[in-house]
């Protein structure tokens, strides 16, 4: 029987084979690391979703602080305060001013400038928050009394390059025609960022800034040293050292007491649902306000 | 075949009106009032030169048209005019350009103010992301024209036909406008701050031919109050509506004159090839 010898044939040698086990080797790996940060997620929340939940109650988030080794459970109601106040008074600090550097970079610095001032906002990115808890600490704290106010100027450090980059690429994609078409009826600069640059990126920029409180509301480093020694009770005053979620879940992971470490669970699950549903929702709202602008 | 003729064959384009520029009654007004004088006028970005020594004088409530193929530096010589390459930073030029006497790049001249003077309409419209009414009301706002606003927007918008078709959605957001609808608002916005000269990039290529010619209408009513200037790669456009044309190619300012001349009887053989359509 003589079969039909093909003259072409598609089906691949052995070389062509191993190249194909590689690169499917290769693919799998990829994807295997994808695979391990959902993970990685996943297990983070799983976990603390499950140490941290026996614990919350109404009573829980609503009652003052506990008091050491009592019967009474107490509740977290001062942290939330506190942070909401440290966290509320570091945005309106880095909000106007990373705003302002936004504007600066992208409408009028020269080229020359907005490198260095670039490098100085991503370095400032990069600064670790232990340094500057330290640094406050050292400039406001050392001699005077912990207050609220040096640890959320700490946490505005923090938000500031964020809010700074975020501000920038929405202002980038408000588009140049828009510019000069304010420019060409003899508006200033000044006046064309103001009326008409600004209205359409503000989304943009506030999102950036929610995103930015959600990070700045799980710092606890900046906060170590300046508002760590407080009362049991809510507290609104930002001249005192306020309670807050992260240094007083850092405070009960290291007690004696295992009472202690479930509020820690507990306070940590608050502490990532508030940070998770704020990134998520202020991605989402980003993505719109973009897909709006991109226009 | 005739010059008319070769005017028309080249006409297959655009799909206009016919162009029949030798029978075009009016000449244009024997103004006498140079606005513009140009003088050596060399513009670059970095190293790439875009004009090349262009000289030439335009007459006051006349329209003169700058045409060339892309890339002839039409667009850098408009936007020279009211200063608008001034953000470019790779952007030099030599050369004057005096405006009424005065140069505009001289020491002490700033460009808010001449642009203030010198309006300019863009190749896509460009309104905001405003109302209507906003769109018009923004500039004479920020120039301080608050007296007296709701008259000087409904003026504006009748000055670019506009007002009987937005005159009862003035609330309503200009991006809901269709393209040459936008165009015209963009057109009111320039009207409402009173410049003196209006320039046109290009105004109507992103525009079809029924929007095209209600902007074309309209420039020819705007020229009664203003100077203008309007850049175009469409020759049948620079045929109807302008008294001047100058044409551009590599950068250089090849031929100036009375729009009937140059389309009719023109001096430089590339004018000719090019409004015949060998090139372009």
């Amino acid at each position: 029987m003589a079969a039909v010898e093909p003259r072409l044939t598609l089906r691949g040698d052995s070389r062509v084979r191993r190249r194909r086990f590689v690169n499917r080797l290769a693919e799998a790996g990829a994807a295997l690391a994808a695979f391990i940060a959902v993970g990685l997620l996943g297990i983070v929340v799983w976990s603390i979703a499950k140490r941290g939940a026996g614990e919350l109650s109404w009573g829980f988030l609503t009652k003052d602080l506990p008091i050491p080794f009592s019967p009474d459970k107490g509740g977290i109601a001062p942290l939330l305060v506190g942070s909401a106040v440290l966290v509320g008074l570091a945005g309106l600090m880095a909000l106007p001013l990373g705003v302002g550097i936004a504007i600066y970079l992208e409408e009028f610095a020269s080229s020359r400038m907005r490198m260095v001032v670039q490098l100085a906002v991503d370095l400032l990115n990069g600064l670790p928050s232990i340094i500057i808890g330290v640094f406050v600490f050292g400039l406001l704290v050392y001699g005077h009394a912990q207050t609220a106010w040096a640890g959320s100027i700490g946490l505005a450090i923090v938000m500031l390059p964020l809010i700074t980059r975020s501000s920038q690429e929405v202002l980038a994609l408000v588009p140049r025609a828009q510019r000069e078409g304010a420019l060409a009826l003899g508006a200033s600069r000044w006046r064309t960022v103001l009326g008409v640059v600004l209205p359409s990126a503000l989304g943009g920029i506030l999102t950036g800034t929610v995103l930015a409180i959600a990070r700045a509301a799980g710092e606890t480093a900046p906060l170590l040293f300046v508002t760590s020694i407080y009362g049991r009770s809510i507290d609104w005053n930002p001249a005192h050292a306020l309670p807050n979620a992260t240094v007083q879940i850092f405070i009960w992971s290291e007690s004696p007491d295992p009472a202690d470490h479930e509020r820690a669970w507990a306070t940590a699950l608050v502490l990532m649902m508030f940070v998770l549903l704020t990134s998520l929702i202020a991605r989402l709202a980003l993505a719109r306000s973009r897909r709006r602008l991109g226009r | 075949m005739t010059e008319d003729e070769d005017v028309r064959a080249a006409d297959t384009m655009a799909p206009m009106r016919p162009v029949d520029v030798a029978s075009r009654q009016e000449s244009p007004p024997q103004s006498v009032e140079t606005v513009f004088d140009i003088q050596g006028l060399t513009a670059a970005y970095g190293p790439n030169v875009a004009l090349r020594d262009v000289g030439l004088e335009i007459s006051r409530n006349v329209v003169t048209a700058v045409i060339g193929p892309s890339g002839c530096g039409k667009s850098t010589f408009i936007r020279c005019l009211n200063r608008m390459n001034d953000d470019v930073s790779s952007f030099r030029h030599e050369g004057r350009i005096l405006y009424h006497g005065t140069d505009l790049y001289g020491d002490g001249v700033d460009p808010v103010e001449v642009r203030r003077r010198i309006g300019m309409v863009f190749q896509k419209p460009n309104p905001f992301p405003k109302t209507i009414y906003d769109n018009v009301a923004w500039a004479p706002r920020v120039l301080g024209l608050k007296k007296g606003l709701d008259e000087r927007v409904e003026k504006a918008l009748h000055g670019a036909a506009l007002w009987d078709e937005v005159k009862d959605r003035l609330r309503k957001s200009a991006l809901s406008l269709s393209g040459g609808q936008q165009q015209r608002l963009c057109i009111a916005r320039t009207v409402a701050v009173r410049p003196e000269v209006i320039l046109f990039d290009e105004p109507c290529s992103a525009l079809d031919p029924i929007s095209t010619a209600k902007i074309e209408e309209l420039i020819d009513e705007l020229k009664d109050d203003y100077t203008i200037v309007i850049v175009t790669h469409n020759m049948q456009q620079a045929a109807r509506v302008s008294d001047f044309t100058a044409f551009m190619y590599l950068g250089e300012l090849v031929e100036f004159g009375e729009t009937t001349r140059i389309f009719t009887n023109p001096n430089d053989r590339r004018t000719q090839d090019y409004i015949t359509g060998r090139f372009g």
